[in-house]
């Protein structure tokens, strides 16, 4: 019953009866075009248009308001020669992908392999985990930057009492991306939860086994948990490098409340502030489309981020694909 | 609470009562005791924020922990400081409007892609995939563009309409709740001569309440807590503002003090709360689908 995303593609393909398929398929034509049609206007309006536009203002200079002109690969050429700060936020949004990714992973890992043993309060302590990661980000970034905060705030307190001297957080540009991958864990409930779900799936027999032939909590983590969990895994890779790729608001929040200089839309002058430490790809790509008007260089930007992005949606596609082979 | 534990997530059996051995009990502590740890430093960081919420306009300067004196009065002042109800509503037009525009759309495509066989469905279905891994910020550049020819940027338009041309996650979600579903019924249906029409709205939606209030709160949450969307296209029409956007400007518009800006927090924060206890059951439910079953 518990197939994973990745094998569940072909579920409807069972439950058909083959026979009289293809009369079925002609009955159906009207009502999957009449099923379909407010989606396809969506894709085309705001998917498959917009990705080839994107790629054509890439090509132009563009403010938005006035024609594109066309520049050729001027912005490329911009991109990965001449702009000095697109350096430092792909940088940023490269340490967010690696960082977080691993860092949610094994956190959300050893949170839910903890949640399995608990045996007393276990639904109040999953409830627990799991509410941060529904709080509204801007919310979350605000709290953070409160606790840390190096003047008043409760976390330099509490170290102070022990005799530490507390760091400047989200104020020094060497903590405020760790600062920022504190506040990720606090809020990744939504992936202990799938994969608590996914351990708990594990035949408890497979563990008896294991037992009787003495072998330890580490191995038997290595040899069934790990594999029994390996899809749910995957898709939480993916979800996660996603997820760092497009880190923004967290980002944008942090950075204008530390610096105190928020002005009324929440973008901080001081952008990507402690010196352009948050300053992620999408922020930057954000500033220079939509502050600077520099639609066409944003557009290029936006060509990069969709490529890498779209490569590691391509490893869950292949994964799904691989799955309907195995069940067919 | 303790309904969480009831629903997807279902506990390992407890092991039989028999006689306990030291080590067990050690090893029960230990559990307990990193447990508890846990418990406490997800819950501490809402705890430190609602204590501040409370304090004077001076305590708020220092580096107390708990209020010396009490002042609820501070939700009010926020209020006051700015027209918090407004934005309230905006959000809330937002979300409603979504999440009714994502079930019309969704409910429809997610049905054709579950149940019914037809050339293209596989492609179809990677391109629900695709859409939904896709970064928003790829796209908002020509999006943008339109939306400012229609001269609508400024309003809640170009954040809403999309959901009523289909929402790529909630395709997904309900999609593999719809597959759970027992051909039986549909064949049943058909012979009393239902068409697709009718299966869907008098078989399907009745069967699968879960699944649909799982994709509502979901889309309700998602826009609730939206930044972007907000920041792209009402950031520069201060009527138009959602909490979201309010609550980031709020500290550097309004005072330094921590305290009402707290305040403001909480107020953000306390219908996620007030929807998450309503409709654990949901959420659970919901996000092992999206994931792990199908």
């Amino acid at each position: 019953m518990t197939a994973t995303l990745l094998g569940s593609a072909d579920a409807p393909a069972a439950s058909v009866p083959s026979t009289g398929r293809a009369r079925r398929r002609g009955r159906h034509r009207k009502w999957v075009l009449l099923f379909l049609a407010p989606w396809a206007a969506g894709m085309v309006l705001f998917f498959g248009y917009p990705l080839l536009a994107t790629v054509y203002f890439s090509f132009t200079n563009y403010d938005g308001l006035n024609t594109a002109d066309f520049v050729g690969l001027r912005n490329y050429v911009f991109m990965f020669t001449s702009d000095p700060l697109v350096k430092a936020a792909a940088y940023n949004t490269l340490w967010l992908v690696v960082v977080l990714t691993v860092g949610r992973l094994a956190f959300a890992m050893g949170v839910a392999q903890i949640l399995t043993k608990v045996r007393n309060g276990s639904g109040f302590l999953r409830a627990l985990c799991y509410l941060p990661s529904l709080a509204p980000p801007v919310a979350a970034t605000l709290t953070f930057v409160f606790l840390f905060n190096p003047g008043t705030g409760p976390v330099n307190t509490i170290l102070g009492w022990l005799g530490i001297n507390g760091p400047l957080w989200f104020n020094d540009p060497n903590l405020s991306k760790p600062s920022l991958t504190l506040l990720t864990l606090w809020g990744s409930g939504e992936l202990m939860i799938i994969i608590l779900a996914a351990m708990l799936d594990v035949p408890g027999d497979l563990y008896e086994a294991a037992d009787l032939d003495g072998a330890g909590p580490w191995m038997k983590f290595r040899k069934i948990t790990l594999p029994s969990i390996a899809p749910v895994l995957l898709y939480g890779v993916v979800n996660s490098i996603i997820f760092a790729l497009q880190y923004f608001t967290q980002a944008v929040v942090a950075g204008s409340v530390a610096s105190g200089s928020a002005d009324a839309v929440g973008n901080s002058k001081l952008i990507g502030y402690p010196d352009n430490s948050t300053l992620t790809f999408p922020v930057w790509m954000y500033n220079e489309g939509f502050r600077s008007y520099h639609m066409g260089y944003a557009s290029a930007m936006a060509v990069l981020l969709f490529i890498v992005s779209f490569a590691f949606t391509a490893i869950l596609i292949r994964q799904l694909r691989a799955g309907k082979a195995e069940a067919s | 609470m303790a309904t969480l534990t009831a629903t997807a997530v279902a506990t390992r059996p407890a092991p039989k009562p028999k006689k306990r051995h030291p080590r067990d009990i050690l090893n029960w502590i230990a559990v307990h005791a990193v447990a508890l740890a846990l418990g406490v430093g997800f819950a501490l960081p809402i705890v430190f924020v609602v204590l501040t919420a409370f304090m004077s306009d001076q305590q708020a300067l220092t580096s107390d922990l708990w209020p010396r004196s009490w002042h609820p009065e501070n939700f009010l002042t926020v209020f006051e400081k700015a027209p918090m109800l407004e934005y309230f509503g905006n959000s809330l037009l937002y979300s409603i409007l979504a999440t009714a525009g994502m079930l019309l759309s969704s409910i429809p495509a997610a049905y054709a892609l579950a149940r019914l066989r037809f050339r293209g469905s596989n492609l179809i279905f990677m391109l629900v995939i695709a859409a939904m891994m896709l970064p928003p910020q790829v796209v908002a550049v020509p999006i943008y563009s339109m939306w400012a020819n229609l001269h609508l940027t400024g309003t809640l338009w170009p954040l809403v309409v999309p959901y009523f041309l289909g929402d790529a996650f909630s395709i997904f979600l309900l999609r593999q709740f719809f597959v759970t579903v027992p051909q039986d019924y549909f064949d049943a249906a058909r012979m009393d001569g239902c068409n697709e029409f009718q299966m869907l709205y008098r078989v399907l939606v009745p069967m699968t309440k879960p699944g649909l209030a799982a994709a509502g709160l979901f889309t309700f949450l998602y826009t609730w807590n939206d930044y972007f969307g907000p920041l792209l296209y009402v950031g520069e029409k201060q009527d138009s503002w959602t909490l979201s956007v309010a609550l980031a400007s709020f500290r550097g518009m309004h005072q330094v003090q921590w305290n009402l800006t707290m305040a403001a927090t909480v107020l953000v924060l306390v219908p996620v709360i007030v929807l998450f206890l309503f409709a654990q059951k949901s959420f659970v439910k919901g996000i092992t689908f999206t994931g792990v079953k199908g």
